[in-house]
């Protein structure tokens, strides 16, 4: 192997992701005095939080009573009890707060006749524990992910965080159970980069691509997922992964819950409002995994609209023309170049498209990695945050406009933590080199690897199993077609193939190492999905209709060694964090 | 006489040619600027035949189509694929645009695609974006408010925050700088465009305290007046924004108030 160039830093805290909970905890972090690195494979403002559309979610009460245990409740209910109950009480009653400090720093957020931050009524959430509709999403119009990055980014300049920005992360460095730092090659001009830290925070997001057709962007590959993983420890509750209802047929792209926020609704090709059906109270505003089911179910029973009968129309155009324009602008664009529709005039053809991961690395509330050994342990080092982690807020299902919210509340907590845990300049660890040689084996072998499968040519094998096999609706039989393809598409990678050998911006290799993570984390979500015989939030087992709580109100522990995978439970926590709120015991889950 | 003549490393050359193999009766000639600093060679045009029968309708898709199936080498930019993140910026018939929204259909002819014009290139379609970012740091895009309590927001009415419309949607992807005569030939000292569409967007937000500062700290011949309202930069935006209207805003802004 050619030896490479290795360049070395030392910082207090790395950050790894410049998304919406990488840069608040970069700003955190800097705030309390500690050297803290921020390492990106994109330029901040290019992270995946920017296509966030409806919201942020807080019990501010500007539109009418609320309260943060109405929140919490939702949450819980969203969850359909996967969630740790102290970690929601955490994030509920912090919410405020964060959201207020964010308008702080400058959120344009839309406003209320009186000047308040605007919000707006969202899925699943409401009043006096599910008593009625509550307006609880704060909006910067339908552009408040944007909003938020930017912003945020702005912070971290004010507070002069230190960016590595386009590059690309290999692996952790473990010593003994502890994170010590991480490998990064720069894309700019092909070196290698080792950071020794005393803590890493891992806020690399969602890994929405492994499936064909999903929301999210080229970049939502999980990398900091894959990285865990490596290093031996287990990813938790993969299985749940979010349809939102409404993706654009055949593109993908997000048309924002607030749509229907705002009053819009969807129709079969009878020209039913079938949510009626399905959630009489909550109906188009019911959660997200209910309503995906919805429409599954509509289609799969032949009241789809189209040629194809494959999916259904979101229809808006009865809504004001002012609440369009001011409320809904970015989705009008979307509809008008994604599907060729004049929202004031015609309806946008949807379909429940793949959103978000309710799984990732699993943390405390305080954002302290978890894994089991006998009972629940903590990874000296190793933090994670936003969509990479499993906090867990979101259970089986997050609520919309939960994830923005999820992204401040705990990128806050874990500068916070940051700073009890770690003196500044206090000195580093040596770390064995085999650690280092471990990683850069790897890279070079993917780099120089001249097989005859090539990356994209596996990526849509990969896409397209588990776009069928473990999608909305799943059974015992598909599952375990569906481990058993992802395990050949796995061995693929023996002779996979990249030709561009050059180091700098070699996007042919970035896209395979995308690819080896991507690969590892469908490993971790079909095998746990074909574990979980019950169903529960955005896991609906045809064969096991109904949810088991006593058996299952546990989280999923994956440790994958390449394709093998070993699985385990973790106990749901149920206990609340203090005594401001009782502990919610389990219900049947209607809307 | 002296002789004028481009440096041998910016003359482009005609590159590999790239036969259809899938026997499509629907092709287009799509022409891409190459050039990787690894190599010795200078930059050089690619020219990809593409099945348009099996491709989606934007320039990404093409870009993509070629990567995934035709020559997995070429690089560029791409995230969010659908208009709001800004990394797919490059030129493409001539015009500045985002690649995930530029419907191959509007180019006639063969399609040409180069990386922004006038940034140094780091690889083949991709710009570099280092010294206008350096600029957006220059404006210190951040609220300036000292407003300290904890457990109120500012309150900002409807009307105030109009205005921020039309300035807050950008996404930062460079297509009206690059697209700016004046920024060509003095982007080390102009702001340009974007940079001053955000420098615009802080000066009239009503919950920050700096607005005279902020508007001294651009009045400048060289960072503010080498605009010279050619108004490419408004016809170049992607998102629709009028970068052009807010220079002229400021500008009206500091020939009135007493700065």
């Amino acid at each position: 192997m050619k030896a490479y160039n290795i360049i070395d830093h030392e910082y207090d805290v790395v950050v790894l992701g410049a998304g919406g909970s990488g840069l608040r905890a970069a700003v955190g972090l800097s705030e309390a005095g500690l050297k803290t690195a921020c390492i990106s494979k994109v330029f901040p403002t290019r992270s995946h939080t920017s296509a966030a559309q409806g919201g942020i979610s807080a019990a501010l009460g500007n539109m009418g009573e609320d309260d943060w245990r109405w929140h919490m409740y939702d949450t819980v209910k969203g969850a359909d009890w996967l969630g740790d109950q102290d970690s929601i009480e955490y994030l509920c009653k912090e919410a405020p707060k964060a959201v207020l400090e964010l308008e702080k720093y400058g959120v344009p957020f839309s406003r209320t006749d009186e000047g308040k931050i605007y919000q707006r009524p969202f899925g699943g959430m409401t009043k006096n524990y599910g008593n009625g509709i509550v307006q609880r999403t704060c909006a910067a119009a339908d552009r408040t992910g944007h909003a938020i990055l930017h912003t945020l980014y702005g912070q971290a300049l004010k507070h002069n965080t230190e960016f590595f920005i386009e590059y690309f992360a290999l692996d952790l460095l473990m010593k003994d159970g502890e994170c010590k730092g991480l490998i990064a090659w720069n894309l700019n001009d092909g070196t290698i980069h080792r950071f020794r830290a005393h803590t890493v925070i891992i806020a690399t997001g969602g890994y929405g691509k492994v499936y064909y057709s999903a929301t999210s962007a080229h970049t939502c590959t999980g990398d900091g997922n894959a990285m865990v993983l490596r290093a031996g420890l287990p990813l938790q509750d993969m299985e749940f992964v979010q349809f939102h209802p409404t993706g654009i047929y055949g593109h993908g792209t997000l048309i924002s819950e607030g749509v229907r926020g705002e009053g819009g609704y969807l129709v079969n090709s009878k020209g039913e409002r079938f949510m009626e059906r399905y959630a009489p109270n909550a109906k188009d505003l019911a959660s997200r995994d209910v309503v995906s089911r919805s429409m599954s179910i509509e289609i799969n029973e032949g009241r789809g609209v189209g040629k194809d009968q494959d999916h259904v129309h979101l229809h808006l155009s009865h809504l004001d023309k002012s609440v369009i324009e001011n409320r809904l602008p970015g989705i009008t664009e979307a509809a008008r170049l994604f599907a060729n529709v004049d929202v004031t005039k015609d309806p946008i053809p949807v379909v429940p498209t793949v959103h978000y991961n309710m799984g990732g690395i699993p943390t405390n509330y305080k954002a302290e990695v978890l894994t089991m050994n006998g009972s629940e342990k903590t990874v000296p080092g190793l933090m994670a945050i936003g969509e990479a982690a499993c906090v867990s807020v979101h259970g089986a299902n997050r609520l919309g406009s939960n994830s923005l919210i999820d992204l401040v509340v705990f990128g806050r907590a874990a500068a916070k933590r940051a700073a009890e845990l770690v003196k500044p300049g206090t000195p580093h660890d040596e770390i064995p080199e085999t650690e280092t040689q471990k990683c850069l084996d790897r890279f070079d072998k993917l780099r120089n690897a001249q097989g005859d499968n090539s990356t994209a040519e596996l990526r849509l094998s990969m896409q397209k199993t588990m776009q069928s096999k473990c999608a909305v609706f799943r059974t015992e039989k598909n599952l375990k077609k569906g481990v058993d393809e992802i395990g050949k598409t796995y061995d693929g990678m023996d002779s996979i193939s990249v030709k561009d050998k050059s180091l700098v911006f070699n996007t042919d290799l970035v896209e395979t190492l995308e690819f080896d993570n991507l690969i590892r984390q469908a490993v971790a979500t079909v095998d746990s999905a074909y574990h979980r015989k019950e169903s529960r939030g955005a896991h609906a087992r045809e064969d096991y209709p109904k949810r088991d709580d006593e058996k299952f109100m546990q989280h999923t522990l994956a440790w994958c060694d390449g394709k093998n995978t070993k699985i385990s439970y973790r106990p749901v926590h149920q206990s609340t964090l203090t005594n401001e709120v009782q502990y919610f015991p389990p219900q049947e889950r209607v809307y | 006489m002296v002789q004028l003549s481009l440096p041998k490393n910016s003359e482009i050359k005609k590159g590999k040619y790239f036969k259809d193999k899938t026997g499509s009766k629907n092709l287009r000639k799509v022409n891409i600027y190459r050039w990787d600093p690894s190599t010795d060679e200078g930059p050089r045009i690619d020219t990809y035949e593409v099945d348009m029968d099996n491709c989606p309708s934007k320039v990404l898709d093409i870009l993509n189509k070629i990567k995934n199936e035709i020559d997995s080498t070429i690089t560029y930019r791409r995230s969010c694929a659908h208009g709001v993140c800004g990394s797919c910026a490059m030129n493409m018939g001539g015009k500045n645009g985002l690649a995930c929204t530029t419907p191959h259909a509007e180019i006639e002819g063969d399609i040409d695609i180069y990386p922004l014009p006038h940034l140094k290139v780091k690889k083949d379609l991709i710009g570099d974006l280092d010294g206008l970012y350096k600029q957006y740091q220059s404006i210190e895009p951040w609220l300036k408010n000292n407003s300290t309590k904890e457990t109120t927001e500012i309150y900002q009415s409807k009307e105030d925050r109009a205005k921020l419309d039309g300035a807050y949607e950008c996404i930062m992807c460079a297509c009206c700088s690059t697209s700016c005569p004046s920024y060509w030939w003095n982007g080390d000292k102009y702001l340009g465009p974007a940079v001053l569409l955000q420098a615009y967007r802080w000066i009239i937000d009503s919950r920050d305290e700096e607005r005279k500062a902020r508007l001294k700290k651009v009045a400048d011949e060289l960072k503010l007046y080498r605009c010279h309202t050619i108004l490419n930069c408004t016809n170049a935006c992607p998102k629709g924004l009028n970068p052009a209207k807010a220079i002229a805003e400021i500008k009206k802004m500091l020939a009135t108030a007493n700065v």
